[in-house]
Parts: C-alpha cells; sequence; structure tokens
C-alpha cells in the first residue's frame, strides 16, 4: 500500500530522513516511535503531501506521490496528479485543525461536498451517523471553541473518516490533550482500528496505545529504521541498544 | 413638533443660508467616497491575493503596484489623472471620476497591505488541514482562509475608508464640488467663517463615525462567524473559558 523508496529529507543544512526504505501492506496498523527529531512526523507530512521529498520516491497504492508520468518521462506532480493520490489518503493533526469558520457538521461535510462533489443531504447524513460513533451527536451544530481538547479531536477523526481515505495518518493525536481525556480518544481509534480495514500510519509516544494498536512498530533514530518488528518483539525484546535505552527513558518518564 | 428637513433652507439665519450648499457638498463628498470605497475594496481583495499568490510574478506585479500607489501623494495622482492624462493620451476624464479613480488606486493600495497581511495571520496549519481533506487551491482559499482572515481584516479597513472619507476633501483641488469645495465658496462670499468651519467639521465628523458603526457592527457578525464572542476581549473571554 504504502513503499518508500530511498526517501531523504533535508531541511536546509538538516537531513530528516536519509535513504529511507520501508513498506506497508494494505489494512496494516503500523506504529513509529523514537526520539523526537528522529523524522517520524516528517514521513507522515510526506505522506499527506505537505512536504516534498529531497530525492527518493514514495509510492501509494501503485502511485507515485512526488512524480507523474508525462509520456514515457517521469515530471513533478501537478495539482491535479497530487489531489488525485491524496483522496487515498486522511490525517489527523496533533492540534486538530478544526475550521473555526465551521460548525462541527460543517468541519465533517465541507470537505466531502466540495472536494468530492458529494450531495450535501447524503453529506450530512454520512456526518451524523460519523457524530454518533465518536459519541458527539448532540454537538453537530456546536462550534469548534466550544469543545472540550478531546472533542474536538473526535470531530477531527470523524472528519478524516468522511472522506473515505483507505490511509489513515494519526500525527500524535493524544499529546496536546489532558490526560483524562486521552483514554477516550484512543480507545474510539482501538475501535475503528479494529473494525475496519484502513491502513493505519501512526506516530505516538503512547507505548501501551502503540502496543495494542499496531500489527509492527517501526523504531527511528536519526532519519533511519533502527529497528522492524511486531510489537511483542519490540517493547519486550528489543534487539537494539538505541531501542532499548529510547523504551528505558520514555517508560521510566 | 414639526421636523425641518436641514438642507431645506428652512433654518434660521445663517445656517438656513449655508447648509443648503453644505448639503449639496456633502452629498458629492458621500458619493466619491463610496466610489472610491467601492474601487479600493476590490483592488485591495484582488491585489492582496495577488500578493499571497504562490507565483513569484504575480507576487511582483502586486508589489509594484503597492510600492507605487503607496509612494507617491493622491494630489499628485488626481493631477495625472485630470490635468497630464489629457495631454498625454487627448482623453479627458470626469472629474469625479478622476477622483474616484485616484482615491481607489491609492487607498487600494494600502489595503492590499492590510488583505496580504490577514491572509498572512491565519495559521498555516489551517492550510495544511484543508490540504489534507483535498480541498483544492481555490476552495482552501474560498472556504477556509478567506473567511478566517476577513475577521483580521475589518478594523484596519475601518481606518482606510475613514482616511478615505477625508481625502474626498483632496477632490474640490480639480473643482469637484464636495463638502470642502461648497464650504470654501460659501466663506468667499461673505458667509461667517467660524460656523461654516464648523458645520464642515460636524459633518466629516458624522460620516466617519457612521463609518466606524457600520464597521462594528460587520466585525461583530463576523468574529461570531469563526466563534469568536467578542473580538476585542478574545483573550479574557479564553481565560475564563479555561478557568471554569
Amino acid at each position: 500500500m504504502i513503499q518508500f523508496d530511498k526517501v531523504v529529507k533535508r531541511f536546509g543544512d538538516v537531513t530528516v530522513l536519509r535513504e529511507l526504505d520501508f513498506h506497508v501492506k494494505p489494512a496494516e496498523r503500523v506504529t513509529l516511535i523514537g526520539p523526537s527529531g528522529s523524522g517520524k512526523t516528517t514521513i507522515l507530512r510526506l505522506l499527506m503531501t505537505l512536504e516534498r521529498v529531497t530525492s527518493g520516491t514514495i509510492e501509494v497504492d501503485g502511485q507515485c506521490l512526488s512524480h507523474m508520468k508525462r509520456g514515457d518521462r517521469m515530471v513533478p506532480a501537478d495539482e491535479k496528479h497530487l489531489r488525485q493520490v491524496r483522496k487515498k489518503i486522511g490525517m489527523v493533526f496533533q492540534q486538530f485543525n478544526l475550521f473555526p469558520n465551521m460548525n462541527v457538521l460543517r468541519n465533517i461535510t465541507e470537505a466531502p461536498v466540495r472536494a468530492l462533489g458529494v450531495p450535501r443531504e447524503q453529506a450530512e447524513e454520512k456526518a451524523r451517523d460519523l457524530l454518533e460513533m465518536v459519541e458527539l451527536s448532540d454537538k453537530a451544530l456546536a462550534h469548534p471553541s466550544q469543545l472540550s481538547g478531546g472533542q474536538q479531536q473526535r470531530v477531527a477523526i470523524a472528519r478524516a473518516l468522511a472522506m473515505e481515505p483507505e490511509v489513515l495518518l494519526l500525527d500524535e493525536v493524544t499529546s496536546a490533550l489532558d490526560p483524562e481525556l486521552v483514554s477516550g480518544v484512543q480507545s474510539l481509534l482501538r475501535d475503528i482500528a479494529r473494525s475496519s480495514n484502513l491502513t493505519l500510519l501512526c506516530v505516538t509516544h503512547e507505548m501501551n496505545f502503540a502496543r495494542d494498536i499496531s500489527h509492527r512498530v517501526l523504531m527511528f533514530d536519526q532519519g533511519q529504521i533502527v529497528e522492524d518488528g511486531p510489537p511483542e518483539q519490540i517493547f519486550n525484546e528489543p534487539e537494539q541498544q538505541r531501542t532499548r535505552d529510547f523504551l528505558q527513558a520514555v517508560l521510566n518518564a | 413638533m414639526m421636523t425641518v428637513n436641514p438642507c431645506s433652507g428652512d433654518l434660521p439665519g445663517v445656517f438656513g443660508e449655508t447648509m443648503p450648499f453644505l448639503c449639496q457638498g456633502a452629498a458629492v463628498t458621500l458619493q466619491s467616497a463610496a466610489g472610491g470605497a467601492a474601487l479600493a475594496i476590490v483592488i485591495a481583495l484582488v491585489v492582496g491575493l495577488m500578493a499571497s499568490s504562490p507565483l513569484r510574478t504575480v507576487r511582483g506585479v502586486a508589489r509594484v503596484y503597492m510600492e507605487f500607489f503607496r509612494g507617491t501623494s493622491v494630489l499628485v495622482q488626481l493631477f495625472w489623472l485630470f490635468y497630464a492624462m489629457p495631454i498625454l493620451t487627448g482623453y479627458q476624464m470626469d472629474k469625479v471620476f478622476a477622483g474616484v479613480l485616484a482615491l481607489g488606486l491609492n487607498l487600494g493600495a494600502y489595503g492590499s497591505e492590510v488583505v496580504r497581511g490577514a491572509l498572512q495571520a491565519v495559521p498555516p496549519s489551517q492550510r495544511e488541514a484543508a490540504i489534507a481533506l483535498n480541498f483544492s487551491p481555490l476552495q482552501r482559499m474560498r472556504y477556509v482562509i478567506l473567511p478566517q482572515a476577513f475577521v483580521e481584516m475589518i478594523p484596519p479597513m475601518n481606518n482606510l475608508l475613514i482616511e478615505l472619507l477625508k481625502a474626498t476633501s483632496l477632490l474640490s483641488v480639480i473643482t469637484v464640488a464636495d463638502l470642502a469645495y461648497e464650504g470654501r465658496l460659501l466663506v468667499n462670499s461673505g458667509s461667517d467663517q467660524l460656523i461654516v468651519f464648523a458645520l464642515m467639521l460636524v459633518i466629516y465628523f458624522v460620516f466617519s463615525y457612521a463609518i466606524t458603526l457600520v464597521m462594528r457592527f460587520v466585525e461583530r457578525r463576523a468574529a461570531r462567524m469563526v466563534g469568536r464572542g467578542k473580538p476585542r476581549r478574545r483573550r479574557a473571554t479564553a481565560a475564563v473559558e479555561a478557568a471554569r
């Protein structure tokens, strides 16, 4: 589903990703862990086309993100191509990023209506189903600023799912929440993960969440994958010293 | 009680003599201000958006326009449009039209800077969220960025509109019969200076205060649309909310 091939990303003189290769299968749930600055969030931002690779290629479902075919040459992707590949991908942000100029319902329906051309009634019906799933049916007409952080994040999750993505990117989705709101959002995501066949790519500092949501955990350091394996292996008997040090640091925090 | 139309000349003494003329002038002032404002707002939006374009040449064109019209005086622009243009092109503009054009071009340049600044003040994360939801660049601007930037534009736009209203008095230099022109005419033909000048002061003030009232109303409406109850006390409200 997702294929990174020798991906390099530099910001000025800083190399964030160094020749990164990895592969994610359809419906696989992968968690990226590692110290901050190791490039995890950059991977999600590259996939969402919020950043462009410096070199290398990323493919989603066989389609290259940064380039497209014109004749038999590869040229940089234009907006039309980008919108085509973005259709498959959704993202939930650390800071929720709900639109303050729309109420909750509008936040969820606006993109399907405008970007996909779904009729408004149909989009609203779907939005109400999603709001029921995230247990916020009574907040449909509320304004984002009237919601708690946890509620805002649940709306943001509903908003991403309304676009029916095949891949969902979760970028530290509970890091900005008050501690008592974290578990609600996490259990919602666990339910979504188990009841759908979404391909999930998740950056988190919550190791317990990583353990029960993912099929596979990738340990990152300095723009490279240090260790790659199922959660039991990574958390119980990590092979690499870097992984052991990192886990020790976060689990004792 | 009988109401007297202050513009009819039924008022006693010097007021009855001067008010009909001042009212005529005030109407011309209002017309030129309204025309100039309409043009300035359209220019501000278009050039402000151009100045925020990812394309360098488009930004460059906007930049040149903004710097040129901010950097030269309205009066000189007026002279060019009304006196110099006919010499160069043989086309003589109507004087009110030339006035509206000069005001619109000049205040439009200031307004573009306001629009550009307001667009830039919308957090980049809003744009990113809109990309993630697959909005096209145009839809991102139309449905996400502009509505949020709009609220930020209103207080500085209020200032500009008042500036524009007052700058209409420059049109009297090319003999547009506005409030300033009529006032000076009355004084020159022997009306009481103090009274005429005082009336002019009051009329300008009433107009500019009306602009402020309208803009405050628009601001409150816009603020409510982006979920801020009281825009001027935004921080205090947030703090109260957090303390609950």
